[in-house]
């Protein structure tokens, strides 16, 4: 008699199964940067041979993903740390694109220009009588191509407000006047100036003849050789249609 | 014969329900404090250090307990005297028509998701507070505290508002008869008969607006520092989980998981004190 009590709890966890079942099929998972998200968004929408479905996260969300089975590929905007390559050896990063770190002010703002240590003490210092400074969280691609080229052996000081992505950052940049922060070259328009830095302009040609110093490279991660499906989506990302999406996009091709 | 079997299914059935909601109760627990141990063996007492830099190893949430604290206590500072107001008005002063109208639109604010609010906060409310303090982006306490007193405000109110109503009727005609006006009413004999359900409302609203996130991470600003004014930003324990999770390995993310145990621990001990209160004085 007492088996009577467990059918609706089997049936509970049938529909359960059932439902995971559902979601588990078919397409392109990619998952990480939000610095990757808009490109790699693009590049879904035009690829015709099957399903990506892009989500954001972060790039260690990116790499965690990626390794634990959730995403097919992972998006970062840094390259691999050691304590990653030990942990999952099995990773492969697979150069996507270039992307150059703007430095933006409110457009009202009427500086055009600033040295690399005058940005560096700015972020030093924190928020202040003259500048609200906007950074991105721990973790972030984005902050950590920030802190190497930037920062140095300097702190980015606790008296900053933390956002947890690149549109939230611009999206204060944008409606704050005294704001400072830091975007993927890819997210600057016209809401926001992204100033020089050391004279040189963030654009796509400076990026990629080194010049603007605070650039890097963008990766998609596979667990292993990619093979099938995935990687006629790496391919067609590659291709010269798929670098031009990128260039489009206001990221730099690799080739 | 089937009646009994029914019976008894019905029995193990709520049974099983009931023990399972302990039981996710307990393995969460479990779960966080296990993910956490990393943290605490490593760190120690630095884990209630002030500095949190996690890629230069400072694991510090010390501010943001603080800052935890005070968005709630300003949240509540602001929620108790208008939930109290707008409960008496619902349960003693309101016409039955106003009434029919205001209550459902109060507990309506309990459905908005609170990224709705959060989103209200950061677009409406933090320009203004820049404008009045004349300095930052408006991302702050204040903010902060604003939109978790509305968030708090159904909570408190409904709960407020049923206990005045299980207040005896007796009583109050026993006051009125003895030519006390409505307000005396209100004040000598109601608020002080219905305090214990009211002091339950507000640590009710307590543990919702310590427990809050989404709303938070958008308005206050997230700086992991001691906040010096109601106009300076500060991270609050959930925001620095929901900020950083996602990017976490190692220590940083045992830190996180410190960081919920640390909350867990101030949740059961603002619900056991609340739980004491109310037995105290419901005696």
């Amino acid at each position: 008699m007492a088996k009577w009590v467990y059918i609706p709890i089997a049936l509970v966890f049938a529909f359960a199964l059932v439902l995971g079942a559902g979601c588990g099929g078919g397409g392109i998972e990619v998952g990480g940067s939000t610095t990757v998200q808009p490109l790699a968004e693009k590049w879904a929408a035009a690829y015709e041979d099957a399903d990506v479905t892009v989500s954001g996260g972060g790039s260690s969300a990116g790499v965690k993903g990626v390794a634990g089975g959730i995403f097919d590929i992972g998006a970062i905007s840094r390259d691999l740390k050691s304590n990653e390559t030990d942990k999952w050896p099995d990773l492969i990063p697979h150069a996507i694109a270039l992307d150059g770190v703007a430095i933006v002010v409110h457009p009202s703002n009427p500086i055009d220009n600033l040295s690399i240590e005058e940005v560096r003490d700015i972020f030093a210092t924190g928020t202040d009588s003259t500048w609200t400074v906007v950074s991105r969280e721990e973790g972030s691609g984005t902050r950590e191509t920030f802190e190497k080229k930037v920062m140095g052996e300097e702190e980015i000081s606790a008296k900053v407000e933390f956002l947890p992505s690149n549109g939230a950052i611009k999206q204060k940049v944008a409606t704050t006047s005294s704001a400072i922060g830091y975007v993927s070259l890819g997210y600057v328009d016209d809401d926001v100036k992204a100033v020089a830095v050391n004279s040189v302009d963030c654009a796509t040609e400076t990026v990629r003849n080194g010049t603007y110093p605070i650039a890097r490279t963008l990766y998609f991660v596979t667990k292993g050789e990619p093979e099938g499906e995935v990687l006629d989506f790496i391919n067609f990302c590659l291709s010269p249609g798929g670098q031009q999406i990128a260039e489009e996009e206001g990221y730099i091709s690799i080739r | 014969m089937s009646r009994y079997f029914a019976d008894r299914a019905a029995k193990r059935l709520v049974f099983i329900l009931g023990v399972s909601a302990f039981l996710i109760l307990v393995l969460i627990a479990v779960f966080i404090f296990r993910e956490g141990v990393p943290a605490f063996q490593e760190l120690g007492f630095s884990l209630f250090g002030t500095k949190w830099y996690p890629s230069r190893d400072a694991f510090g949430i010390l501010t943001m307990l603080v800052g935890s604290v005070v968005v709630t206590l300003l949240a509540l500072a602001l929620a108790i005297p208008l939930a109290l107001g707008c409960a008496i008005f619902l349960a003693e002063v309101a016409p039955s028509r106003i009434r029919q109208l205001t209550r459902p639109a109060v507990e309506l604010l309990v459905g908005i998701p609170s990224v709705v609010y959060g989103l209200v906060g950061l677009v409406v409310l933090a320009p203004l507070i820049a404008d009045i303090s004349g300095q930052g982006s408006g991302s702050s306490v204040l903010a902060a505290g604003i939109v978790l007193a509305i968030m708090v405000l159904p909570t408190v109110t409904s709960i407020s508002e049923e206990s005045l109503r299980a207040v005896p009727p007796q009583y109050k005609e026993a006051a009125l008869a003895m030519g006390a006006t409505q307000w005396q009413t209100i004040r000598c004999v109601l608020l002080p008969t219905a305090r214990s359900g009211i002091i339950a409302a507000v640590i009710l609203g307590t543990g919702r607006a310590i427990g809050e996130t989404m709303a938070m991470v958008m308005v206050i600003g997230n700086s992991p520092i001691f906040p010096d004014s109601i106009f300076s930003p500060a991270r609050t324990l959930t925001g620095n989980i929901a900020l950083e999770i996602g990017h976490a390995t190692g220590t940083h993310e045992s830190a996180l998981f410190a960081t919920g145990a640390v909350l867990f621990v101030l949740v059961m001990l603002i619900n056991s004190i609340g739980l004491v209160v109310h037995r105290r004085m419901a005696r």
